[in-house]
């Protein structure tokens, strides 16, 4: 099961970060958002760095929506979604390392990068830190809930619109408590964390079994 | 193993195609599915591979052990399942990993096909008849005793065609079974043939 696991990891980190893959689309979409803010905000220095960490969480959001409608569609169409019925492995085991690939490769280069893209939205440095650490453990179940939707757009031509009308909303929980654990003013009070980390380990079960249930009933 | 079909019936878009559909496989056997263009020969075999639900009649193995039979078959269909970006031995590795019961490594199954130095090159860079080599090498990267082959000679020169042929003899020889969809015929000797679609 674990060579399975670990199988499927390494392929789709490979396609992502080969030419043609989705790997780095996220993070200079992140980037765009971030740096484009400010413009648009105007020379408020107090105001940027209060809503920063909201703007870096948007941001997050739609990055994460980036090359979703590709996670089981491009699998869907080529038939290796086929080969992976045939495994022995269950199609749980195949959408949890999807969707963990898909993490490496869009999730934690965001969240590393995160205090980097915090200094143009002139975060403090404590917010820097908060900042960095609710993407880190906010970004999977953001991957988690996209899957869902993933799968049941997989046979669908062009399904990138009705995923994120399927999707979006489910994120707001986690962006409601992402943004409230980047908070430097709740610094000391970690509920906001403790809820994120709930939701991602919580939306990693129910989308193992959900987007599963959807690929099997998925297969023509 | 042995595998039985008993009247399959499946309706696919709101038109029938297959009707009564009953044949049976022993260990050894190969068995040729032809018929027009849309007599459900791809059907057939998706229904066979628990891809596609029929609406009556049923697919039964014995002999399996304690793998199902999806996890007892190996399908290499129109869409071969490899990936452009990765290597031919990757997309092997891959799916010996997949598939579980590794059998030859890449490189040994991508010279058995006739594709020797192969290993290294991403598959998009392969030909269309490349391509299918490295499809029907994972065949021999896991052991699985059924084999489904969607038009298996598509894009094939004859050579490669008489490869396919030696290496499905010598499957056959081991004990295994062979169900292909296929217009021309197979380059074996003692097949049958399942005709669908006839009036």
């Amino acid at each position: 099961m674990m060579r399975v696991f670990a199988a499927l990891v390494r392929r789709d980190l490979a396609i992502a970060v080969r030419v043609g893959g989705a790997g780095g689309l996220g993070l200079v979409f992140f980037l765009m958002v971030v740096t484009l803010i400010p413009f648009a905000l105007g020379p408020d220095l107090n105001l940027l760095s209060r809503i920063g960490p909201a703007v870096l969480w948007i941001a997050g959001v739609l990055a994460t929506l980036i090359g979703l409608d590709r996670l089981f569609q491009a699998d869907e169409e080529d038939g290796s979604l086929d080969l992976m019925r045939l495994s022995p492995a269950p199609l749980e085991l195949v959408v949890l390392a999807k969707c963990v690939a898909h993490w490496l490769a869009t999730g934690l280069p965001l969240a590393l990068a995160s205090p980097l893209f915090g200094l143009l939205v002139a975060l403090e440095p404590a917010a820097l830190g908060r900042t960095a650490l609710s993407l880190l453990i906010g970004t999977p179940a953001l991957a988690f809930t996209g899957a869902v939707g993933a799968a049941l757009a997989a046979s669908i031509r062009r399904g990138g619109l009705l995923i994120a009308i399927l999707v979006v909303p489910l994120m707001v929980p986690v962006l409601i408590f992402g943004v409230a654990a980047a908070d430097p003013a709740n610094a000391g009070r970690d509920q906001a964390l403790t809820i994120l980390l709930a939701l991602t380990l919580a939306s990693g079960a129910v989308a193992a079994i959900g987007a599963a249930a959807a690929l099997r009933g998925g297969g023509q | 193993m042995q595998l039985e079909a008993d009247r399959l019936t499946c309706h696919r878009a709101g038109r029938r195609v297959l009707t009564d559909v009953s044949f049976a496989l022993g260990p050894g056997e190969a068995l040729a599915v032809t018929g027009r263009n849309g007599a459900g020969k791809s059907t057939l075999i998706g229904i066979v591979a628990g891809l596609i639900r029929a609406d009556a009649g049923s697919v039964r193995a014995t002999g399996t052990g304690e793998r199902t039979l999806p996890e007892s078959l190996h399908l290499v269909a129109h869409r071969d399942a490899l990936k452009a970006s990765l290597t031919a031995a990757e997309n092997l590795a891959f799916a010996a990993a997949l598939l579980g019961s590794a059998a030859l490594a890449p490189d040994d199954a991508l010279r058995r096909v006739g594709l020797p130095g192969a290993g290294a090159l991403p598959v998009g860079y392969l030909s269309a008849g490349q391509r299918r080599r490295v499809a029907l090498a994972r065949l021999l990267v896991a052991r699985r005793p059924l084999w489904l082959l969607d038009e298996p000679m598509t894009a094939l020169d004859a050579a490669a065609q008489d490869l396919l042929g030696g290496i499905m003899a010598e499957h056959l020889a081991g004990g295994g079974l062979i169900l292909a969809a296929t217009h021309a015929p197979l380059p074996l000797d003692g097949t049958r043939e399942l005709r669908l679609g006839a009036p």
